[in-house]
This record gives C-alpha cells, structure tokens and sequence, in this order.
C-alpha cells in the first residue's frame, strides 16, 4: 500500500506530464493548419504541371528520354520521406516498417537496395541497419521549400542516369485526414506515360487529338526541361503531405495521452482518498481503544 | 474584357498573380516573347528571367525562375518555381546569394565536379536577374 505522501506526489507529476501533452496537442493543432493551409496552396501547381506532364508525356516516345528509360531493374532506390521530430504516434514507426517490408521484398527478389532518407527519424533508424543509404536530409521537415525538394531531386536524377540505380521509389505520409495518414509509395524514375496520382500503373490510353498547340521549343525540348522539375514537384509534394501528417498525428497521439493521463489521476485521486479515510479511521479505532483503556 | 487576357502565375507556394492583363511577356526557352489578348493556344517552357505584364498603363516587373506557360481559352497560366514582384525583392540577399554562386563555381571549375555546376550557374542566374528586375525598376516604379 503507497503512502499518502507517494500518491500526492504521483498525482503532481502525472498533472504536470498532462499539461505538457495538452499544450504539445494545441501546437501541433497550430502547426497542422500551417502546413495544411501550404499543401493546399501547393496543390494548383501540382495538378496544372501533372495535367501538362500528361499531355506531352502521352504523345512522346519513351526511348527517347532518359529519364523514362525501363531498365532491368538492378537497384531501386527507397526516398523515404519521415519526419524529424517524435512524440507523434506510430506515424514514423509505420513509414518505417512500410519501407522496411518493401526493401526485404526487394531484396528477395535479388535487387539491390539503397536508401535516401530525409527526416531525422528514418534517417536515425536505417543509420543502424544493414540498408545502404545513398544520402540523406535532416532538419528540414519544419518548413520545406522547393529547394529541398530541388536537390534531392538531382540527386536522384544523377544517380538514376549515371545507372546506379534503374528504379526510385518514393514513400511518405499521404495525409486523408486528421486521423488517418497512410504510408503511400509513388515512382519517381523512370517516369511512365501515365502520370498523375493514381498509385495503380494505366495502360497508356489512346491520346484523342488534343488542341493544335503551338509547342515552344519542341514538345520534346519541352518535356526534356520539364522531367526534371515534374520529379522534384512530385518530391516536395510528399513532403508537404508528410508534414501535414506529421502535425496530425502528433495531435491524435497527444491527445490520447492527455486522456490516460486525466483517466490516470482519476485513478489515482480515488486511491487517495481511500488511503487518506483508511487512516482516519485507523486513527479513530486508536483513540477509541485508548479511551477504552483508560475506562478500565 | 474583350481585349484582354486573364493572367495567373502559380507557383509552388501559392497563387502569385490572379488578374486579367492587356499583355505579358514572358522569358521563353527561344526568346522573350508577349502575350495578348485571344492568343492562340500555346505551350512554352520559360528560362531564368524576367516577366512583366501591362494593365491600364500600369506595368508590373516580376523575376520569375524556371517553369512553363501555357495559353488556352484566352487564359496565361504560368508556372514558376517561384515569382517575384520587383519591389518585393531582397536585394541583399540576391547579392548574397550571386556570390555564393560564383565562389562556388570557382571551386567547381577548380575540381572538375560536374553535379555542383549547373546548380550553381542556375543559382547565379536567379540571382541575377532578381538583381536586375530590382534595380532597374526600384527606381522607375
């Protein structure tokens, strides 16, 4: 049986963690709006560029591009986009095991793997493992910009042209909503005909006869400066979702904390004031028994 | 409304301009060239440069970097990886920034590394130009 004193004290420190999960569950609730609010903002550009990328990309000849080259795939390159910062759930923990079971399935299939992780949390986690990670970007997560996304991208382009690597795989935290994020895989090299969101692979449809544009330079001049941009838009998307998943499980973790922390100092209040009248009594029963005594 | 074009310029941390315009013109891979009013469709990718549009007499200088334009149904939409009026522009910064890119093309050159290069020489034309949308039109504005 704790004494009096332990559970008081109990009750302090559990009171204190409470607060601190409730004022963490409003920042993040602060922050989701922010990142909402740039994802959404991000969303115009994306789809006008996929819509373009499409147009063209219909029309083109695969082989003529490098960057939509199929090779045999040798080595696929995991970009696995986690964020920097705990305390927000399993949301990490999910990404990670996503890429981990995609690596092994891989692997069995007797590709190489490599790894580029940005986010402390995948970065910190695959560190240790046996995976090669190829590069890797921390600290950024808070506020991403285009030039993230900008270098990473080049990067990936350089080592999917110089044939280290035949395939690139994107996996982030693709925000559906508050409560739920879901890890999403999308490829990023080589880039395939069907563009857009849909993760399943078309068939590359018939192309009805499109508008007469006018192509300045060359669709396929276009297309060549275009692949490379499309592939960084497609990263900083990712990025985005990730941060806006991010902030939303962090604000559904907390918020579960705060709840077992209230349900804990319910428990414990009612452990409190049993002990406390088991001594009251107790001491009654004492003073009763020394009055008895005294009588006799 | 008939003689103008409606203009929008997006870029991936929002909506830059929303407006309808007498003529743009715009920094083309092939040459600067304007855009009026019922234009025939048209798809352009756009190089580092500068971008100005007319309304009423009133012109408006913008950097933009990197992206394409297309015209359709007498709409301009541009895509930019990022849009700047000239008088929102950081001078010290874009100064900075122009350095930085020389130093570091110095090096390139320097050790032969290829990847740093082209992000340099993009770098330094951004910077540029920023510079240049900026100076020339501070004062003018």
């Amino acid at each position: 049986m704790p004494s009096l004193k332990d559970i008081k004290l109990k009750i302090a420190g559990v009171k204190k963690t409470e607060q601190i999960t409730k004022a963490m569950n409003m920042v993040a609730a602060a922050k989701l709006r922010g990142a909402q609010a740039r994802m959404e903002d991000f969303r115009p550009y994306a789809e006008k560029f996929a819509a373009v990328m499409k147009e063209l990309a219909g029309t083109a000849n695969p082989d003529a591009f490098p960057l939509m080259a199929k090779r045999e795939v040798k080595k696929v390159l995991v970009v696995l986009i986690t964020s920097d910062r705990g305390l927000c759930g399993a949301f990490n923990a999910n990404l990670i095991n996503a890429a981990n079971k995609f690596l092994q399935e891989r692997a069995s299939q007797g590709q190489g793997v490599a790894l580029y992780c940005v986010g402390r949390k995948g970065e910190a986690f695959f560190r240790k493992s046996d995976y090669e990670v190829v590069g890797k970007m921390i600290d950024i997560m808070a506020n991403v910009q285009m030039f993230n996304a900008r270098q990473i991208g080049q990067e990936i382009i350089h080592l999917f042209l110089e044939e280290e690597v035949d395939e690139v795989q994107l996996l982030y935290g693709r925000f559906i909503n508050v409560v739920t994020q879901r890890p999403t895989f999308e490829r990023l090299l080589p880039i395939t005909a069907s563009l857009g969101e849909e993760e399943e692979e078309e068939v590359e449809g018939e192309k009805g006869i499109k508008a007469a544009y006018i192509y300045e330079p060359e669709p396929e001049a276009i297309l060549n400066t275009l692949m490379p941009m499309y592939v960084n838009v497609q990263i900083l998307h990712g990025m985005l979702e990730t941060a806006a998943s991010e902030q939303a499980a962090r604000m559904t973790a907390m918020d579960n904390a705060t709840k077992a922390c209230s349900d804990m100092i319910h428990n414990l209040t009612l452990a409190f004031n049993k002990a406390r009248q088991a001594a009251i009594t107790k001491e009654l029963m004492d003073i009763v028994g020394g009055a008895e005594a005294l009588k006799g | 409304m008939a003689n103008k074009i409606m203009l929008e310029i997006v870029t991936p941390n929002k909506l830059v301009v929303s407006e309808e315009v007498d003529l743009a013109t715009l920094p083309g891979e092939e040459g600067v060239f304007g855009v009026m009013a019922n234009h025939a469709p048209l798809l352009s990718s756009l190089k580092i440069g500068e971008l100005h549009y007319k309304n009423d007499n009133q012109t408006v200088y913008m950097a933009i970097s990197g992206g394409f334009c297309e015209v359709s149904n007498n709409r301009l939409t541009v895509l930019a990886e990022a849009a700047e009026r000239a008088e929102e522009i950081d001078v010290d910064r874009a100064l900075k920034a122009k350095e930085r890119a020389e130093r570091r093309l110095q090096q390139a050159a320097a050790q032969k590394e290829n990847i740093d290069v082209a992000r340099a020489q993009a770098a330094l034309m951004r910077a540029i130009t920023r510079l240049k949308v900026a100076q020339e039109y501070r004062g003018a504005a």
